[in-house]
């Protein structure tokens, strides 16, 4: 009785002071404070609120790979790569499995590449299915909860169904084995075969470099209503808009792209192949307002990051509208939503530089994981209990790697 | 390489066709009995195999795109149709887990009408492509555009462009001659452009004219319009003289009336970057700016920038470029100053105004800097002590070539523009001759009738001629009096007037 009263009235302190902090911080700033659903969750340090352990693999899951391509460094992909050497060097990562609470296996998937640079999906189930393979047998840690305090980089088209096309994604629908693991991956729709439950999305990878050095000053004004370069699905845009000034559109990139970007108001972010797209990174980098033109999409980081308040969300129905409807928001809305972009920790968030530095993606992606702590007891399994079905999936998947 | 998997897919399915199509086929013809049902089979066998046949000619779907004609909604919206992925009719069922256009995907055999009527639309992405009947832009919605990208760049300017502007004070030494409307109306729509407060104080030698001050009265600005006593020479020597004279004089103005801001000297004669008025709010006390040195020389065949390759070594190491300025060391500290090499020039240089040859500057031109205004207030807490105070300096007799002589200690002096190394103003002087006639306020006049006696009048029955045959023939006439008359005259137009009317009074005579 007594020490229910005592943690009652610690929480009742600790409550207080943590209210003082965030008034605080609340000082006049030019810049808007991103305050997520859970709160100013992008500034949030992982460090000290999990602890990640990484599984040893032998070289031929990761580097060997990298070594037979290493343009898998540079395309849209490459955060699985950088999340392995982030961690391995991270203040989070620990030597002793005993103490982690999240396990990572860094099975690079998406690095086969066609000559074209387009990843080849067709040996990921098999390659994934052998990793978890060696580090169940390796290591009892899987076999504990079936992978449920495990995490996975899939950053591909379509996360775990290791397809590009959304047809055959859906119909082999995630792989078996990691019905239990948490994923993060780039791909994020509502109501869908490849989204799983307490998935972390994150932005595609986006060179920091590249990027920073075609940042133009701020002071020039922006004198592009709205802007757009890409192909292919966008033809909608195109067909409506191609005769209005207003628009800055076309399917040739310019070698200005990143600076034409700078001098827009708005950045049309259209679904394409599969429905995410750099260009949302791009916007945020650039402190153009994105426009989401997907339905049902899940954005980066969408616990953290208040995306309506940030873009501007249009139905695909309404892109004929789309004029209308962009040139009826209202001054002060455009404002708010330019100062937000200005926030740096906006920008930082997007990003997955080299070397890490606090704030960027890898520290959203921890944080996320480390918002799912602690683990649910339910997840460890009791002994001989078992959940996943090895057998189950596409017979090709089951072949040996 | 993903149409080729588009197509391999279509393929596929092509080959998958007769396959899938036997299972419902089996089911439908389990579900239907007797006799008829084999009639129904066949019949169906056959149509799908005639459809599988034509499929795999096609290389796609055909079916789908006879179904989409039949059962297609009349939509006023333009369809377009690329990949086709609408059903058959006979196996709803199968093709739940091919579509695209799933909204909500749920576990299959499903067989709503839901699916079918969003499975109708022929897909790019999920929905097909909608055009609006009037694809043109809207003109309010321009407007609208426009206004909030007005708002926008005001609102970066609050953010990023410089915060509390100061007052622009320029000074500018001008008087009356030929090429003083094209150099002050340049200067002026300069100064019409800026963002800032501008007092423009335009001090005229040989007094304030009214020509000088109809030239002003076009602009919106803020203008002091001083005359100064002294007439401008004919030799530039003693017209940079009186320049710097003029401009001492303004600095008095300043000293008076306390002007607060930033006292910058425009020559009308220069050409001025708006990015120069930006870098210059950045000065505190003094500052100095790198100018382009625009020595021209009317000559053709002598291009002044080849001098100094006539010039020894030594001096061809120096930089060629004509820029006069501050010179920095690498820490960005002011050193010293590149001035300009005039020595190259001097056989070749103008004496007098409209003389064809270059117009050197001097060594520093005032153009070059800029200081605060409170160095020549009189109070002299105002200003710090490496200052001299402006009476001091003005009442020498020596010429003050440069604001450097109010300085005790020159190496106070802020660069500025990237420590000079970006040039945003340049020298230029180009006049015509002394004695060169415009039109006055170059408007020209047209002559009122000046009614001349007809005896006056040299031929009454003569049409219009050319001037010079008319010379020509007055040879042979007697009327003197016309003739010197005539030669006075300068314009072709105001003999041709004086005919006219001639006529005309001679007409009114006669009658």
């Amino acid at each position: 009785m007594r020490n229910s009263s005592w943690g009652f009235l610690l929480m009742f302190l600790s409550a207080f002071l943590l209210d003082l902090d965030a008034f605080e911080l609340r000082k006049g700033q030019k810049t808007e404070r991103i305050s997520g659903s859970a709160g100013d969750v992008l500034e949030d340090d992982p460090v000290g609120r999990l602890k990640v352990f990484v599984y040893e693999l032998p070289s031929k899951y990761n580097k060997k790979i990298l070594q037979k391509d290493p343009r898998c460094l540079n395309h849209m992909f490459a955060a699985e790569i950088y999340m392995h050497r982030f961690l391995l060097s991270s203040p989070v990562r620990t030597l002793n499995p005993e103490e982690a609470d999240w396990f990572y296996t860094p099975v690079y998937t998406t690095c086969d590449l066609t000559p074209n640079g387009l990843p080849l999906p067709f040996k990921s189930p098999r390659m994934m299915r052998s990793a978890i393979q060696l580090i169940s047998s390796n290591w009892p840690y899987w076999n504990r909860t079936e992978g449920a305090d495990h995490f996975f980089i899939v950053p591909h088209d379509f996360g775990a169904c290791f397809h590009y096309q959304e047809e055959k994604a859906i119909e082999r629908g995630i792989l078996p084995l990691l019905q239990r693991a948490t994923l993060v991956q780039t791909f994020g729709q509502r109501n869908h075969v490849c989204l799983k439950d307490g998935s972390i999305t994150v932005p595609p990878y986006a060179p920091p470099q590249k990027m920073q050095s075609h940042l133009i000053p701020p002071s020039i004004p922006r004198s592009i209503f709205v802007y757009f370069r890409g192909l292919g699905a966008r033809a909608a845009v195109w067909e409506n808009f191609k005769d209005n000034p207003l628009f800055d559109i076309s399917t040739e990139h310019p070698t200005t792209y990143y600076e034409d970007m700078q001098r827009a108001v708005f950045c049309l972010c259209p679904l394409g192949w599969a429905p995410w797209s750099p260009r949302l990174v791009e916007a945020v980098i650039f402190g153009c307002i994105p426009v989401i033109i997907a339905d049902d999409i899940v954005l980066p980081f969408a616990d953290a990051i208040p995306w309506e308040d940030i873009g501007v969300y249009v139905d695909e129905k309404d892109v004929p509208n789309l004029d209308t409807i962009l040139t009826s928001i209202p001054t002060e809305v455009i404002l708010r939503k330019q100062r937000l972009l200005a926030n740096p920790s906006m920008k930082q968030a997007m990003l997955f530089p080299h070397p890490a530095q606090p704030g960027d993606a890898f520290h959203q992606i921890l944080n996320g994981l480390a918002r799912k702590l602690p683990h649910d007891k339910s997840v460890y399994l009791r002994k001989g209990e078992k959940v996943l079905n090895w057998t189950a999936g596409p017979l090709a998947d089951l072949k040996p790697w | 390489m993903k149409f080729q998997v588009l197509q391999q897919s279509h393929a596929n399915r092509g080959r998958s066709n007769s396959c899938r199509g036997a299972s419902p086929l089996d089911s439908s013809a389990d579900g239907s009995g007797g006799t008829t049902k084999s009639a129904a089979a066949i019949f169906w066998i056959m149509l799908h195999c005639l459809c599988c046949l034509i499929s795999l000619v096609l290389g796609f779907r055909f079916s789908r795109l006879v179904f989409f004609l039949l059962f297609s909604s009349s939509s006023t919206n333009n369809l377009y149709t690329s990949t086709l992925t609408a059903p058959f009719a006979a196996d709803i069922a199968e093709t739940l887990s091919f579509t695209t256009s799933l909204r909500n995907f749920s576990p299959p055999l499903k067989t709503d009408a839901v699916t079918s009527s969003s499975n109708s639309r022929v897909v790019v992405g999920r929905h097909g492509i909608r055009i609006r009947s009037w694809p043109h832009p809207n003109p309010e919605e321009v407007m609208k555009a426009h206004r909030i990208m007005q708002t926008v760049q005001r609102e970066q300017r609050v953010q990023y462009g410089i915060k509390n502007p100061r007052t622009l004070i320029v000074v500018t030494p001008t008087y009356v001659r030929t090429f003083q409307a094209l150099h002050l109306t340049g200067l002026m729509h300069t100064l019409t452009n800026l963002p800032y407060e501008v007092v423009w104080i335009v001090v005229e030698a040989g007094g304030a004219t009214n020509e000088t001050a109809a030239l002003l009265a076009n602009s919106k600005l803020q203008i002091k319009h001083i005359g100064y006593g002294k007439k401008m020479p004919i030799f530039w020597d003693a017209r940079h003289k009186l320049e710097s004279q003029m401009r001492l004089q303004a600095l008095r103005v300043v000293r008076e009336e306390k002007l607060d801001g930033i006292v910058m000297f425009a020559d009308d004669s220069n050409m001025h970057s708006l990015e120069l008025f930006d870098e210059i709010q950045k000065v505190q006390w003094i500052g100095a700016l790198s100018v382009g040195i625009l020595a021209y020389s009317s000559h053709s065949d002598e291009d002044p920038f080849e001098a100094p390759k006539n010039l020894n070594e030594l001096d061809e190491k120096k930089s060629p470029l004509p820029i006069q300025g501050p010179a920095c060391n690498s820490s960005d500290q002011l050193i010293g100053w590149h001035t300009f090499n005039s020595i190259a020039y001097r056989q070749k240089s103008a004496n007098y105004i409209g003389d064809m040859a270059i117009v050197l500057p001097r060594k520093l031109e005032w153009c070059g800097f800029v200081m605060n205004s409170r160095l020549v207030w009189e109070e002299s807490e105002f200003r710090p002590e490496w200052i001299k105070d402006l009476d001091m300096v003005a009442t020498g007799n020596g010429e003050i070539e440069n604001p450097l002589s109010f300085l005790k200690d020159s190496s106070m002096v802020e660069p500025l523009g990237s420590c000079g190394k970006k040039v945003m103003l340049w020298w230029l002087r180009a006049e015509a001759r002394a004695d060169s006639k415009f039109p006055a306020g170059w408007r020209i006049e047209p002559q009122l009738e000046v009614t001349v006696a007809a005896k006056r009048t040299p031929w009454p029955d003569a049409p219009p001629e050319l001037p010079s045959k008319v010379i020509l023939e007055n040879g042979q006439k007697n009327a003197t009096k016309t003739q010197t008359q005539r030669s006075r005259r300068s314009s072709r137009g105001k003999r041709k007037h004086e005919r006219l009317s001639a006529r005309i009074s001679r007409e009114r005579t006669e009658k």
